[in-house]
């Protein structure tokens, strides 16, 4: 009895490490002749799949927290358009910052819309994800605003360290940076006792209010740095960057065994969620898959994850 | 009377949960439109008889008769079709309907169309209400009432659904004087039209003003049935608490120094109606019990103090000097520690670890820069669980997967690894085993015996006995005694005091 109980916990913690080994040689076998084992190729999935592994880092500590942020496919949008024009009219700095500007001035709206006012976040953020993507369209009439700045292209999007690409770089960082939060400080702790009971939390002499509005905040700001990275790579700020990437992210995060009701959370599952996600995006695409049968595909993902996800 | 038949009976009825006797041979009869009260401690077996009426338990082995034949009840709905009717203390109201929606919820009225006819449900409703000589507006949402409206709500909901008995669980619980008053008139209407009541409470008063027999079960099992004209309060008590474990009830209080500065001092504390003007000082190593009926306004006292609800009035100091505490932030601060009534809810985080539970209440002096120190933690968690006996003694299993009472225990090593001067506890052994809750009140002694200084709610009177040094007497949020430990003979004296009963 105990051991079976045992077992099944076991399970669903190291599902995501099963899954991707199960997809990835299920792809090496299928699309082989596409060219999926070329280095090449599997370099781009991590280069491609840098911004939704960086927002799903900090969407980890939104659903630890038990809320959710859908807003940050269009705060990464705004944000590589802000940086995009600031970058053109002021310069490589003002750019950087105008970018993680938005990110600061979104999170904190919705922080304190969800922890200080009291709304639900799935309606702050839903409502604030169309109010980012409206401006960012209307401040460039929807038009791409070219990036022609090297190092900032360098920095966020194609520069490499010896061999080693530089996407890579900003995933392993946010993943580290991320892990150490959330595993290693009283922060981390403060979030998931947040999330798993609210009112024992506050009991103990937590903030709630306070643990609420910085996951909030940390999950714009992040998304803001996924803006960033999304102009660096494609050399462009424009404002459908990031569009759909909060369902993306959110699959990576119940993927790698977070609870979708708060109370716990596991960063580096977060991770290879995120490449799990970005390894099917890859393979549909080779697979030669339309759109809509990505999209479909990718939908009943999340259906799936948060199916395995729930307990008992 | 002698007309009168019984309406319920239930014959020699046993339940056992996990082996453990909770009903041993119960017999219980209720007359048609009689008043009957059923009495005994918490964990005398009143609920789990009261459930298997309902039809949420199913009983071991005994047999219930409705209207003189046999009935079988399995489910809710089985003991609404025998016209058994429950009034929640919970309220089954949907709040954001009116109370004519609510009242024939799940029993619409349609018209030809099959839609909801909103005319003749208003229209029945209004019936019902005459009926019981009700003047409440149907139309309005259930939300804008009163407690004491949503409960006679509650009340029409179950008549209009043709109940013949109904069972009321502390139904005064949070009512005031004149909202008593006006569900006592309805309850006695009711029994004129033949219905019948089993009425539970521990007031005593309010038993001898509405009811016309008594009940009174512990232990599991059946002690008494009388009519009340028959029985004294005396005797009620003495039924309902029996004889105590002698080694429990021989504590004697210590003799406190109280000449020195208070450790804590509370002044004119007000907390809307629930808490009145209430003042009280507690000395280093004391011990103090809040006793006093449920709603009595001991929890919302305690929950002022440690800053979890807004006081409305008064001032508190601490070592003689005034400190303001809005939030439990700063009641920790000043040295606080809060073991609440749910310890589901309140006290602990269920998915989490022994571990984590207990790292969260200490995370200051677990980590250094904000970091945690994890070598720190495992020592913590590892004498936590040695010294309060957590059993299995294991750090990272669940607090779900603990007994009531090691997830209790969990609870309180938590806090006393944050070095508290003054331990707040609310009902500490609700819901947990004879032998932890010995346990548990040995280790509110061993606390006290450290210097640091309790306050304890407990509704279980051997319980406060067993442990204060004084105990205060809470009623209608005011401070009604204040008694030395010695100045109490046993429980039976304590109890009439908490009725208010004059001896």
């Amino acid at each position: 009895m105990t051991l079976l109980s045992l077992k099944k916990i076991d399970i669903r913690a190291t599902l995501i490490y099963w899954m991707f080994a199960a997809i990835f040689l299920l792809f090496a076998l299928l699309l082989h002749d596409d060219g999926f084992l070329q280095s090449n190729n599997l370099l781009n999935i991590f280069r491609q799949t840098a911004t939704i592994t960086v927002m799903a880092v900090g969407m980890t500590f939104v659903i630890s927290a038990a809320e959710i942020d859908l807003s940050i496919g269009g705060v990464a949008g705004l944000a590589s358009v802000v940086g995009a024009l600031m970058l053109r009219d002021h310069g490589l700095i003002q750019g950087i910052l105008g970018g993680l500007a938005i990110g600061f001035v979104v999170g904190s709206l919705n922080g304190l819309l969800v922890a200080h006012v009291g709304i639900p976040s799935f309606l702050v953020t839903l409502g604030m994800q169309g109010v980012a993507i409206g401006f960012a369209a209307l401040v460039t009439n929807y038009y791409p605003i070219p990036i022609l700045n090297d190092t900032f292209n360098a920095i966020f999007g194609s520069g490499t360290i010896g061999w080693f690409p530089g996407l890579l770089l900003w995933s392993f960082t946010a993943v580290l940076i991320g892990w150490i939060m959330l595993t290693k400080t009283t922060f981390g702790r403060r979030v998931l006792a947040t999330g798993g009971n609210r009112d024992a939390a506050e009991f103990n002499g937590i903030n709630t209010k306070n643990v609420k509005f910085k996951v909030m905040l940390i999950s714009s700001v992040v998304a803001s740095i996924a803006g960033l990275l999304y102009a660096g790579r494609l050399q462009t700020g424009r404002y459908e960057w990031g569009a759909g990437d909060e369902l993306s992210a959110i699959a990576a995060v119940i993927l790698g065994g977070t609870s979708l009701f708060g109370g716990s959370g596991r960063i580096i599952g977060t991770f290879f969620g995120a490449l799990l996600v970005g390894l099917i995006n890859n393979g549909l695409i080779l697979a030669g898959l339309p759109v809509s049968q990505q999209q479909i595909v990718r939908g009943l993902i999340i259906i799936l994850a948060v199916a395995l996800a729930k307990k008992k | 009377m002698s007309s009168n038949f019984n309406v319920v009976e239930m014959i020699d009825i046993s339940k056992s949960f996990f082996g453990v006797k909770v009903l041993d041979r119960v017999s219980f009869e209720v007359t048609s439109g009689e008043i009957h009260a059923l009495a005994g401690e918490n964990g005398a077996g009143k609920s789990t008889l009261m459930k298997i009426l309902q039809g949420v338990y199913t009983l071991d082995s005994g047999e219930i008769q409705i209207a003189g034949a046999a009935a079988s009840i399995h489910s809710f709905q089985d003991a609404r079709n025998y016209g058994i009717g429950m009034v929640f203390q919970e309220f089954s109201l949907v709040p954001e309907l009116s109370v004519a929606q609510n009242i024939f919820l799940d029993r619409e009225h349609k018209n030809k169309l099959r839609f909801f006819d909103e005319k003749e449900t208003i229209r029945k409703s209004k019936l019902v209400m005459e009926e019981l000589g009700l003047n409440i507006d149907v139309t309005a949402k259930v939300s804008t009432l009163g407690r004491a409206f949503q409960q006679l709500t509650e009340i029409a909901k179950a008549i209009a659904g043709d109940a013949k008995i109904l069972i009321l669980d502390e139904p005064t619980a949070s009512l005031a004087k004149e909202e008593v008053d006006a569900l006592f008139k309805v309850l006695k209407q009711l029994t004129a039209r033949g219905v019948s009541i089993v009425y539970i409470s521990h007031r005593m008063d309010e038993i001898y003003r509405i009811c016309d027999r008594i009940t009174i079960l512990r232990d599991g099992k059946k002690i008494a049935v009388s009519l009340l004209s028959e029985i004294s309060p005396q005797e009620i008590i003495a039924h309902i608490t029996g004889r105590k474990d002698v080694e429990m009830l021989s504590h004697e209080g210590k003799s406190i120094e109280r000449s020195t500065t208070p450790i804590f001092e509370a002044i004119g504390i007000q907390v809307g109606n629930r808490v009145n003007n209430v003042s009280f000082k507690l000395y280093p190593g004391e011990i103090l019990g809040l006793a006093g009926l449920m709603g009595s306004g001991r929890t919302e006292l305690v929950r002022a103090i440690f800053g979890l609800d807004k006081k409305d009035g008064g001032s508190v100091k601490i070592d003689g000097k005034d400190v303001v505490i809005k939030n439990p932030r700063e009641a920790i601060a000043q040295g606080f520690a809060f073991i609440p009534e749910d310890r589901r809810r309140q006290g602990l985080v269920m998915e989490h670890s022994v571990k984590q539970n207990i790292l969260a209440a200490n995370l200051s002096s677990l980590s250094h820069l904000n970091f945690l120190s994890f070598s720190k933690i495992n020592n913590l968690v590892q004498d936590s669980i040695t010294n309060f006996e957590v059993r299995p003694p294991e750090a990272n299993r669940e607090v779900r997967l603990l007994s009531g009472g090691n997830q209790q225990k969990v609870v309180i090593a938590k806090w006393m690894a944050t070095n508290p001067k003054i331990v707040l506890m609310d009902e500490p052994t609700v819901g947990v085993d004879i032998g932890t809750k010995v346990e548990i009140m040995k280790l509110v002694r061993a606390i006290a015996t450290e210097g640091k200084s309790v306050i304890l709610i407990s509704s279980e009177l051997p319980e406060l006995l067993g442990v204060c040094d004084r105990i205060l007497v809470i009623r209608k949020g005011q401070i009604a005694e204040e008694l030395d430990r010695k100045d109490v003979r046993d429980e039976d004296h304590l109890q009439m005091i908490v009725q208010g009963i004059k001896i």
